[in-house]
Formats: structure tokens, C-alpha cells, sequence
């Protein structure tokens, strides 16, 4: 056996692969399905030397995050739906005033208080901007925990290259599974570069305050800020897009991603096993969202089936990739509710015979 | 070969640890596996299950619904798995707490009362590491040593006097199984 191989659960996972990453601030709130996630960090953060707070509550949470990012350390914040929404405010200010951060969303089923079971129904608020005003930031959809492990780990390093909150979107199955991970090696944050933004104080060598604010009381000065993120956003799209496509060669593609997508590489096996032409294109950045992947297939593919935890977000992503000269199905579960593989093979069954494709 | 496992009991009977020990097990194995507990509302008292897969190749969902082996430690998991249990497949009763007839006929059943056999070990605590023993008996991608090997990683240290008595437990487990 791999000696590095650890039975982890996913929740003490991504704050493991945080602490590695050098992350040594957490702040936080409880809520199921992500509360492993806190307790691990509360014993596991003292111990390398860094602070856990449990906060009054999100929205406290999240501002904290704020003050520990504007200083200029690596911090995280992690919630599950109903907390995420809380949070949106703290998340447009955090953009707007350019701090990096990781906020680790493992979704429930909503709206509302919802379920506590798994679902994939914040897409929209994730990606489109939970919060107010033009912003954006990166999400991360990991499918099994040796990604989530891989991509929190990341998620430090790209918010910190854009000075940008970026998410870890999972969900209540990947918070609670367990499954074999390597982690990679602890960092020592006084490695990391300085950040000659953050607020430390002149020490008798600035001559400059630092200023961190995200208020622009001039228009034009204003939307120069908002020229400037938005030239930021493009330099994520340009080089933070990832995703994964299983068979290039395929007539008709699946589209999901996290836990989703695992699934649907059971029904897409058996669909293969049976002779039909199909793929998979997962998106692991959903925002920015992979375009190109699907640009790719345009030659060849005939049509896609979206399959999600959700009554129907990423595809309206997917359509507006492909386009409308291909059919895009959807086949979705709510609520907390899993995704069948026979459900899903058949779904994708029925639109090949509607569009005549081959066995 | 996949094997999807779903374990239920009362909670405190030590079912989410006969999960983790199974699923240690496939891993040292270099097989690929899951662990997922039910969680919910849950108390204590109530039920508790969680699903293991333990496969060859890459798992899919880690949420077991149709396991090829089933292990209920009390009547309420009994209830509510024996009709979920896949045809041919293992279901493996706590007959302490069972006082009920399964009614299927096209699976395999294996009734241990392990509560009465870890009595007489001297430690009704060990009931669970007993049907461990059993079940673990009827997966032939998992060696008993493994078994063994991840009682003492998956246990907290805190815990490892109790290794002897745990093991003990395995391996009348065992022997319970292949007398059936």
C-alpha cells in the first residue's frame, strides 16, 4: 500500500489540505453538513500556531475573514447553504476591496433552511455572484476528495495571485464520505512571499498608508476600480479555467460536476458497455466557467444531457457554450435527493433515439 | 469486483466503525473504496447506517441503496434493509436483537446472536467486531489480516488495550460464519 494513503473524511480533509496550504486563520459558524470542517481546524489550527474563532455568527464570520485577509494572512471560512447566504455581502466586500480569501461552501438542499441532505442548487449563487455589484470570483467544483484535497490547497495560491475571494463548492456527501487521500507537504506561511498591500502597519518604512476600503465615493474613480477588477476577471478566465473531458471522441456528452459527475461516469460505463457513443465533459471550474471545453467537441458532438443535483442551473451554462443548434436535455434531483445511474443512462438513451444516433 | 456494503444499527453499536475498518482494509489493499455514514436528524438510540464500496475500480457514488451485503445489528434496520438487499447477496442478522423471520429467500442469510457470543467473551461491547469477523469472512478481496492491520489504525490509540479482546472478537466471528 501507498504509506501516504489516509482514510479521511471529506470535511477534515479540505481543512487539513487549508492547513498545508498555510492557512492558519479560521473563522466560522456551525451548521450541518460541513461541521467536522470547524472542529477539526479548532484543535488542528492552535496546534501549528494559528487562531480558530468561532464567531457569533456568519455574518460576523465572514467580516473577520475581512480584517485577517486585509493583514495579509491566508484564512478561511466554510458554511453550508442557508450560511453561505449570510455571508454574500461580506463575499461582495471582500472583492471589492481585493482580498484574498477561501470560503468552502458544502452544499444542502434549500431554499430556505432546506434539508441537510447533499445538493448542488447554490450554482447560481456561487457563480453568478451570490452578492452585490460586478464581481466574480473563481469555484472550484472538486469530484472525489483526492481533488478537493488538491484544489483547496490551490485555492490559497489563486486567490492570493488575483487578491480574490475564491469557493470551494461541494456538497453534503463530499463533507461527510470518506476516502483514501494523499496530502500534500506543510507549508510554512513566513515562506510565503509579503504582501506590500496588506494593512501591518508603516513600521518606519512606508511612506504610504495601505488602504483597504471598497468605497468609491467618485463615480469615475469607481468605475476605474471597476475597469480594473473587471481586467483582473479576465486574466482568471484566461488561465483558471479547468476541466475534464472523458472521451474526446464521443457523438453525445454528459455534462455534470462534483459528486454528480461520479456518478454519471457509472451510467455513462454502462451506456458504453452497450455500444453507445458517449462522453463526459466536467467542468472543475465552474466559474470561470469552461466554454472551451464544449468549443472543442462542436465538430463532432450531437447532443448533451446535463445532469445535476439542482432543478437546473450550470445548464443554462452548458446551453449558452454550446449554442442552440444542439439539443441540451436536463435531468435533475432535488432537495437532497441523489441521482440515479439508471435514470441517467436512460435520459441519455432517449435523446439519442430522438436525435437518431448511433448504437 | 464490487462489493457495496451497508451496515445499520442502534447508534453506540459501533456500526460507522465496522464501516471504517472495512474501508481501511480496501485501501491497504490498493482497492478503491468509500465510506459514507446516513446522517440526518439523528439521536442517540435511533438508527444509524453507513455504506462502504469496495471496488476495483474508481467509485461512484459513495451512497449505498442495493447493497451486495447488508448487516443489520437490530430489528429496525431489519425492517427496513431486508427488502434492499440485492438478489444472491449476503444479509447478516443480529439475532440477539431479531426476533424476526426474514422472509426473503433468494439471498443468503447469516444469523449470529452476537450479543450472547460477546457476553461470553466477557465484553458485549465487542458484538460489532464480531459480525465484523463474519461479514469480513465473506469478502474474499480482503484478507483477515487486513482486517486485523486496521482495527489498530482505524481505533484510537486511547483505545488499543482493547485490541486483544476486539481481535478475539474478529476471529469468533469468524468461526461463527464458517460453521453456517
Amino acid at each position: 500500500m501507498d504509506q501516504d494513503l489516509q482514510l479521511v473524511k471529506g470535511n477534515e480533509a479540505v481543512a487539513e489540505a487549508a492547513a498545508r496550504a498555510g492557512c492558519r486563520y479560521f473563522f466560522g459558524y456551525p451548521i450541518t453538513p460541513q461541521n467536522e470542517l470547524p472542529a477539526y481546524m479548532s484543535w488542528r489550527l492552535p496546534e501549528l500556531g494559528g487562531v480558530y474563532l468561532q464567531a457569533e455568527s456568519e455574518v460576523a464570520a465572514i467580516n473577520m475573514v475581512y480584517g485577517a485577509a486585509g493583514a495579509g494572512v491566508r484564512v478561511m471560512t466554510s458554511s453550508s447553504s442557508p450560511g453561505i447566504s449570510l455571508k454574500q455581502e461580506g463575499i461582495s466586500y471582500l472583492a471589492g476591496s481585493e482580498l484574498p480569501c477561501v470560503i468552502v461552501n458544502m452544499v444542502r438542499g434549500g431554499p430556505g433552511l432546506g434539508s441537510i441532505q447533499p445538493a448542488q442548487s447554490d450554482y447560481f449563487q456561487a457563480t453568478k455572484g451570490g452578492g452585490h455589484g460586478d464581481y466574480r470570483m473563481v469555484v472550484l467544483g472538486p469530484s472525489d476528495l483526492q481533488e478537493l484535497v488538491d484544489l483547496t490547497y490551490e485555492s490559497f495560491n489563486i486567490a492570493d495571485r488575483y487578491r480574490n475571494p475564491v469557493m470551494i463548492l461541494g456538497d453534503g456527501i463530499m463533507g461527510q464520505m470518506m476516502e483514501p487521500v494523499r496530502f500534500p507537504e506543510l507549508l510554512d506561511p513566513q515562506t510565503l512571499p509579503v504582501k506590500e498591500w496588506a494593512t501591518t502597519g508603516r513600521g518606519g518604512k512606508r511612506k504610504e498608508n495601505n488602504l483597504i476600503n471598497s468605497l468609491y465615493l467618485d463615480a469615475e474613480a469607481c468605475w476605474e476600480h471597476n475597469q480594473k477588477l473587471g481586467e483582473k476577471y479576465r486574466q482568471m478566465k484566461e488561465n483558471e479555467t479547468r476541466w475534464e473531458i472523458l472521451y474526446e471522441d464521443a457523438e453525445f456528452y454528459f455534462a455534470a460536476y462534483g459528486t454528480t459527475a461520479r456518478i454519471v461516469k457509472k451510467a455513462l460505463e454502462s451506456l458504453r458497455q452497450r455500444g453507445y457513443s458517449v462522453g463526459l465533459v466536467r467542468p472543475i471550474s465552474l466559474w470561470p466557467f469552461p466554454d472551451q471545453a464544449f468549443a472543442s467537441l462542436a465538430e463532432k458532438a450531437r447532443g448533451y444531457v446535463v445532469v445535476e443535483m439542482s432543478m437546473g442551473q450550470m445548464v443554462e451554462d452548458v446551453r449558452l457554450a454550446v449554442g442552440s443548434e444542439l439539443p441540451v436535455e436536463f435531468i435533475g434531483t432535488a432537495g437532497g435527493v441523489m441521482p440515479h445511474p439508471s435514470d441517467i443512462s436512460d435520459k441519455m438513451e432517449t435523446l439519442i433515439r430522438e436525435v437518431g444516433g448511433h448504437k | 469486483m464490487v462489493n457495496e456494503i451497508l451496515i445499520a444499527g442502534f447508534g453506540g453499536q459501533g456500526v460507522m466503525l465496522m464501516g471504517q475498518i472495512l474501508a481501511h482494509a480496501g485501501m491497504e489493499q490498493d482497492l478503491h473504496v468509500s465510506w459514507m455514514p446516513s446522517y440526518g436528524p439523528e439521536q442517540r438510540g435511533g438508527t444509524a447506517n453507513c455504506g462502504v464500496v469496495i471496488s476495483e475500480d474508481p467509485v461512484g457514488s459513495p451512497v449505498v441503496t442495493e447493497p451486495t451485503e447488508c448487516v443489520v445489528m437490530n430489528l429496525p434496520s431489519l425492517e427496513k434493509f431486508e427488502s434492499s438487499v440485492r438478489p444472491s447477496g449476503h444479509l447478516f442478522v443480529n439475532s440477539s436483537l431479531c426476533d424476526q423471520e426474514v422472509k426473503r429467500d433468494d439471498i443468503q442469510v447469516v444469523t449470529i446472536p452476537v450479543t450472547e457470543e460477546a457476553d461470553r467473551l466477557g465484553n458485549a461491547r465487542v458484538a460489532n467486531m464480531i459480525m465484523l469477523g463474519a461479514l469480513a469472512s465473506c469478502l474474499p478481496n480482503l484478507p483477515f489480516d487486513a482486517i486485523k492491520a486496521s482495527l489498530r489504525a482505524v481505533l484510537p490509540e486511547r483505545h488499543h488495550q482493547l485490541i486483544p479482546i476486539n481481535e478475539k472478537a474478529l476471529e469468533r466471528g469468524r468461526e461463527l460464519y464458517q460453521q453456517q
